[in-house]
């Protein structure tokens, strides 16, 4: 477990509590949040029996793997006590100049939309890490810049109209065997590691550490601003990797590609259980936060009501299940 | 604390006692406390002086044009001061404003000018409603406020798109012209006698009231003003509430500007209005800065796409200067910040 002392802590709480179903819950966040995620998914069979079958499972993953990348960055973002806001404009940005460049060929087009990532990602962290601006300025500030030069980049490049290479349009939509989305195997690898990385690792400890308290790192001997900088660069490049699946999924590089991912980035975290101040959650949770969110998106398709209802529908749920949390583990 | 003071610190006399030696040391140290109250004005004139110097046959409409397109983001960083400086942030400022401007261009297009006028009056008390339920959603939910609001702002924009789901709409020419015509010369354009005359109304009483001086404290240090008797739940869910109305002045202001109804437009100010509140030396920490300062950037930040457009570069580098500005600013001032702690 990623935190040994509370989770003993909290395993004494539930005891003396009597060990009902809601002290479990409290302590075992995850279980509620599988639990959560199975009544939507009950929901949906309830509601148009037959949904739910191993093609609908599929797609789900196929939907949720962009979602869980970028979210993955967010987690890592958050769990320091930060936040990225500039992950939706990278993700679009890497996409667009992976596009301009598919002529080169594959590899080299992929490498030039994650450079565009690794660029924005050590500009985030030079200015949060070492010149300690505050991250939600310092990634607007970001976010804006890179959706500027993309504006203006767009429009030089006009000659050269972006075109998404079959490779990544396989990565996007293609499944293995008909029925295993192939971006599952790029999350899957990723998802793993980053459990790992914060699990079983001094940086991942780091992360947990910074987030509790920054200036108790400081005093310890930590170098902040390395595991701050290098966290950074992981967001914007995950963030990265996941515009070019999500590029990959509609085929169609638009400047507003990615724009719809910024707040369920964000939800699926705070869903997930991570807190926005750092130091508490994990990867896990928000794997399952991703894959709510997938699922409540595409019960609010089969409603079948205009595309503002959703919206306000999408919003209020996700406000509900974060206030939910919120109660539930304070 | 001297922080909750120090928008105040050079504008209050000190009773009598000044003498010239004295005025000159107390500017230098309100310029060493605030450094925005002198930077905002200089910036603003300096950039206004590089619109003339590259465009010499700067006009009345010019000057026009400038204060239409400042009005409704000025609007925004108002709307986002109140709640930053109470410790907070309301990402949903944007939406808010998308939601008043659809508002009134739908109930307004057949309206005679009295008519509107009272529409005006209810689309206000919306906006402040709006800005109450986000206070209820920050202050009960315990969400952290920036995903709290990031979320009930997305709620606003799908209101929006369901009250005018296309743009359209519109309003009477007489209240078009609030937005769009002159006062008295040509040289003064209604949208900066509104931008004045709005803020100012709500804001100077607002800051010298018991309930500024608390949105001062709770921004500064929560527990001590805790501590000290304030209602840290409330005054919270007042900065909500001032930032809606704010917010639907702004979507009024779009409305007048722009003539219709657009429930897409408003979400650039969320985020531009930020950055006029961080370039107006505002600290997102809380409890410190003014509502001068954002409103003149929300200038700044309108004329750099034009000065652009004169110089012959890409307006939309406009976007990127923004941002870079956003990240400097706030690099000096924790530069300035560390020299001052060091001191």
């Amino acid at each position: 477990m990623s935190e040994p002392a509370k989770t003993v802590f909290s395993h004494v709480v539930a005891a003396t509590a009597g060990g009902g179903l809601v002290s479990l819950l409290r302590t075992r966040t995850i279980v509620a949040l599988i639990l959560l995620l199975l009544a939507f998914v009950a929901g949906i069979e309830l509601a148009r029996p037959g949904t739910v079958n191993a093609v609908w499972v599929s797609n789900m993953m196929l939907f949720a793997a962009p979602l869980g990348i970028i979210a993955a960055g967010q987690t890592l973002v958050m769990l320091t006590g930060g936040i990225d806001l500039s992950v939706a404009s990278v993700g679009t940005a890497s996409a667009y100049v992976m596009a301009t460049h598919s002529g080169l060929g594959v590899a080299p087009a992929v490498l030039y939309g994650l450079a565009v990532g690794f660029a924005v990602g050590l500009i985030n962290g030079i200015g949060i890490a070492l010149l300690r601006v505050q991250p939600l300025v310092m990634t607007l500030g970001t976010g804006l810049m890179t959706e500027g030069m993309l504006v203006v980049y767009s429009q030089k490049k006009i000659g050269e109209a972006p075109r998404v290479p079959q490779l990544i349009e396989d990565l996007g939509a293609g499944k293995l065997l008909g029925s295993i989305p192939n971006d599952l195997l790029l999350w899957g690898p990723i998802a793993i590691a980053i459990i790992f990385v914060l699990r079983r690792t001094g940086f991942g400890r780091l992360l947990y550490a910074i987030g509790d308290n920054r200036e108790a790192c400081k005093l310890a001997g930590i170098r902040v601003w390395r595991i701050l900088l290098v966290n950074y660069v992981t967001c914007s490049l995950l963030a990265a990797t996941a515009g070019l699946v999500i590029v990959g999924g509609t085929d169609s590089a638009e400047l507003s590609l990615a724009d719809v991912y910024l707040l369920p980035s964000v939800a699926a975290v705070i869903i997930g259980g991570t807190s926005i101040f750092g130091g508490r959650g994990g990867y896990s949770g928000t794997i399952i936060g991703a894959l709510i969110l997938t699922v409540l998106n595409s019960i609010l398709t089969l409603l079948d009501v205009p595309e503002s209802v959703r919206q306000i529908l999408y919003g209020a749920i996700i406000l509900l299940l974060a206030a939910a949390y919120t109660r539930l583990t304070d | 604390m001297t922080t909750s003071t120090e928008g105040k610190s050079s504008v209050t006399p000190v009773a009598g006692t000044a003498s010239k030696m004295r005025l000159l040391t107390r500017l230098r140290r309100s310029l060493w406390r605030s450094p925005a109250l002198f930077f905002m004005p200089a910036l603003l004139f300096v950039s206004l002086a590089t619109t003339v110097g590259v465009h010499p046959q700067f006009s009345d409409f010019d000057l026009q044009s400038l204060a239409m397109g400042a009005l409704p983001l000025a609007f925004a960083a108002a709307a986002q001061t109140v709640v930053v400086i109470s410790g907070g942030i309301d990402l949903s400022v944007g939406s808010a404003m998308a939601v008043a401007n659809v508002l009134a261009a739908s109930t307004m297009e057949k309206a005679s000018f009295g008519q509107s006028l009272l529409l005006a009056v209810a689309v206000l008390i919306i906006g402040a409603a709006i800005g109450a339920l986000n206070g209820l959603i920050v202050v009960l939910s315990r969400i952290p406020d920036v995903v709290a609001t990031l979320t009930s702002g997305f709620i606003w924009g799908g209101v929006a798109l369901v009250i005018l789901e296309k743009p359209g709409g519109g309003a009477p020419q007489e209240f078009l012209n609030l937005g769009t015509g002159t006062l008295f010369t040509s040289w003064l354009p209604n949208a900066l006698v509104l931008v004045v005359t709005a803020v100012g109304a709500i804001w100077i009483p607002l800051s010298r009231s018991r309930l500024g001086l608390q949105l001062y404290a709770v921004g500064s240090d929560r527990i001590a003003a805790f501590r000290s008797g304030v209602k840290i739940n409330r005054t919270r869910f007042a900065a909500y509430i001032f930032s809606g109305l704010f917010s639907a002045v702004g979507g009024l202001g779009l409305t007048m500007t722009t003539g219709i109804g657009a429930p897409l437009a408003g979400v650039y100010y969320t985020l531009s209005g930020l950055a006029a509140v961080v370039v107006g030396g505002v600290s997102l920490a809380g409890g410190r800065g003014g509502m001068l300062g954002p409103v003149m950037a929300a200038f700044v930040l309108t004329l750099i796409p034009t000065d652009l457009i004169f110089l012959n570069i890409d307006p939309n580098f406009g976007q990127v200067i923004q941002g870079t500005l956003i990240v400097t600013i706030v690099m000096i001032g924790g530069f300035v910040d560390m020299a001052r702690n060091r001191k």
